[in-house]
């Protein structure tokens, strides 16, 4: 049987179908994303100060996976416009290197920026105890500049075996620059390139401790929030990536030798998800990685 | 089963007459979509630079952020998506769509904003 209204417009909705298709489902994204984006902004309102950490997530990398993305955007648009312009060659080149980019963008966040959080540690230290590790935060400091206090002391677990063990008190931190240097005007602000680790070692007991996790989703509502969104946007990458490999396989040169303008429409409609998913992360980028 | 190259042949008399896209014409784009993917490369930038500028409070600085990134997202919208031509009916669902989603934030306002509580 013949698709319907792949290449032509149907009289009634000027369109052809999938076009319509693919903006009612884009419709319905936007909802669920404005609903993850709903919840953040509801949880960032609504946090204690010190309590919605800034300059974890690592910028450079954040900047190049935004700018991988972009430029996908641009190879699947271009995709389109060879197929429009009966291009072949050109057109499995061009979506050969959006492929290459959307797989590129999961690898540096599944192999590479998730994991370096899960390994890393934090301890939210209580009210009462702030002033007892002022050392280590560098409270006073911060107030007299007008920033929100520190109320956490991160850096390398260097015994983690006291996250299960209740009968080990203390947790052993080799510190982050903020914590080994809290005095230091340059860890006021977040930094474009992360500061090195320091070799400084914090006993920090965990009496003091209100909570104490590895950089998880349950760390924070920081994380939480960062891990659903950019999760979610991870799977989209995925998916966009899948249709575009179904696209890019002899599949797609034999309906090209059918029927181009149906397989252009195709690429169309895929790119314009994608366009979305790029879309989606502009928004991101700056949400978690910057402000 | 029909001939099975009639669908093929019906198409070709179909595709003589394309909707709107003449193919010469996308060719006039191309140099298009090159540019705007290099504002947004460039915007990227600015976005990332602008960020560790003090705009006087934190919030000022969000606000910055946002609008530099809905700028960029109506690049992407208006011409990768091809949303500065489109059909009629496209922009009746974004319209709905707008709506809804700005319904949504407003409860989020809304129950953050309590006025019992606070």
């Amino acid at each position: 049987m013949e698709i319907p209204y792949t290449t032509t417009a149907r009289p009634d909705t000027g369109l052809w179908n999938a076009k319509i298709g693919i903006w009612l489902f884009l419709a319905s994204e936007v909802m669920l994303f404005g609903g993850l984006f709903s919840a953040y902004i509801f949880l960032r309102l609504d946090a204690a100060p010190g309590h919605w950490p800034r300059g974890l997530l690592n910028v450079p990398v954040g900047t190049m996976n935004t700018a991988i993305l972009i430029a996908s955007s641009v190879t699947v648009v271009l995709a389109w416009a060879a197929l429009k312009m009966r291009q072949f060659s050109k057109y499995k080149f061009y979506m050969g290197i959006t492929i290459l980019c959307g797989i590129v963008f999961l690898v540096v966040k599944l192999a590479y920026e998730w994991p370096i959080k899960f390994h890393h540690f934090g301890a939210k230290i209580t009210p009462a105890a702030l002033e007892k590790y002022e050392p280590y935060l560098g409270n006073a400091h911060l107030r007299e500049g007008g920033y929100e206090p520190r109320v956490e002391i991160s850096g390398h677990l260097e015994n983690p075996e006291a996250l299960h063990d209740e009968s080990i008190r203390e947790y052993h931190i080799k510190l982050d620059a903020a914590n080994a240097e809290p005095l230091n005007p340059d860890n006021d602000r977040p930094r474009f390139w992360p500061a090195p680790m320091s070799d400084k070692i914090a006993h920090v007991s965990k009496d003091d401790v209100q909570l104490a996790s590895m950089y998880v989703p349950k760390h924070s509502t920081f994380f939480a929030t960062y891990f659903t969104i950019t999760g979610l946007h991870g799977l989209h990458v995925l998916g966009g990536v899948i249709v575009f490999i179904y696209l890019w396989l002899p599949v797609s040169a034999r309906l090209y030798k059918r029927n181009p303008e149906q397989l252009a429409n195709r690429v169309e409609v895929a790119g314009l998800f994608w366009h979305f998913v790029d879309l989606v992360w502009i928004f991101v980028f700056p949400l978690f990685y910057l402000l | 089963m029909n001939e099975s190259n009639s669908p093929a042949a019906s198409e070709s008399v179909v595709q003589a007459h394309p909707e709107h896209d003449d193919h010469h014409d996308v060719s006039k784009h191309i140099k298009k979509y090159l540019m705007v993917g290099g504002l947004l490369m460039i915007f990227t930038i600015i976005t990332v630079a602008l960020s560790y500028f003090d705009f006087g409070s934190h919030k000022a600085n969000i606000a910055v952020g946002m609008l530099v990134a809905t700028f960029k997202a109506g690049l992407v919208a208006a011409i990768f998506m091809h949303l500065s031509a489109e059909r009629h009916l496209v922009y009746q669902i974004l319209i709905f769509t707008t709506f809804f989603v700005l319904v949504l934030f407003w409860l989020t306002y809304l129950a953050w904003y309590d006025p019992v509580v606070r």
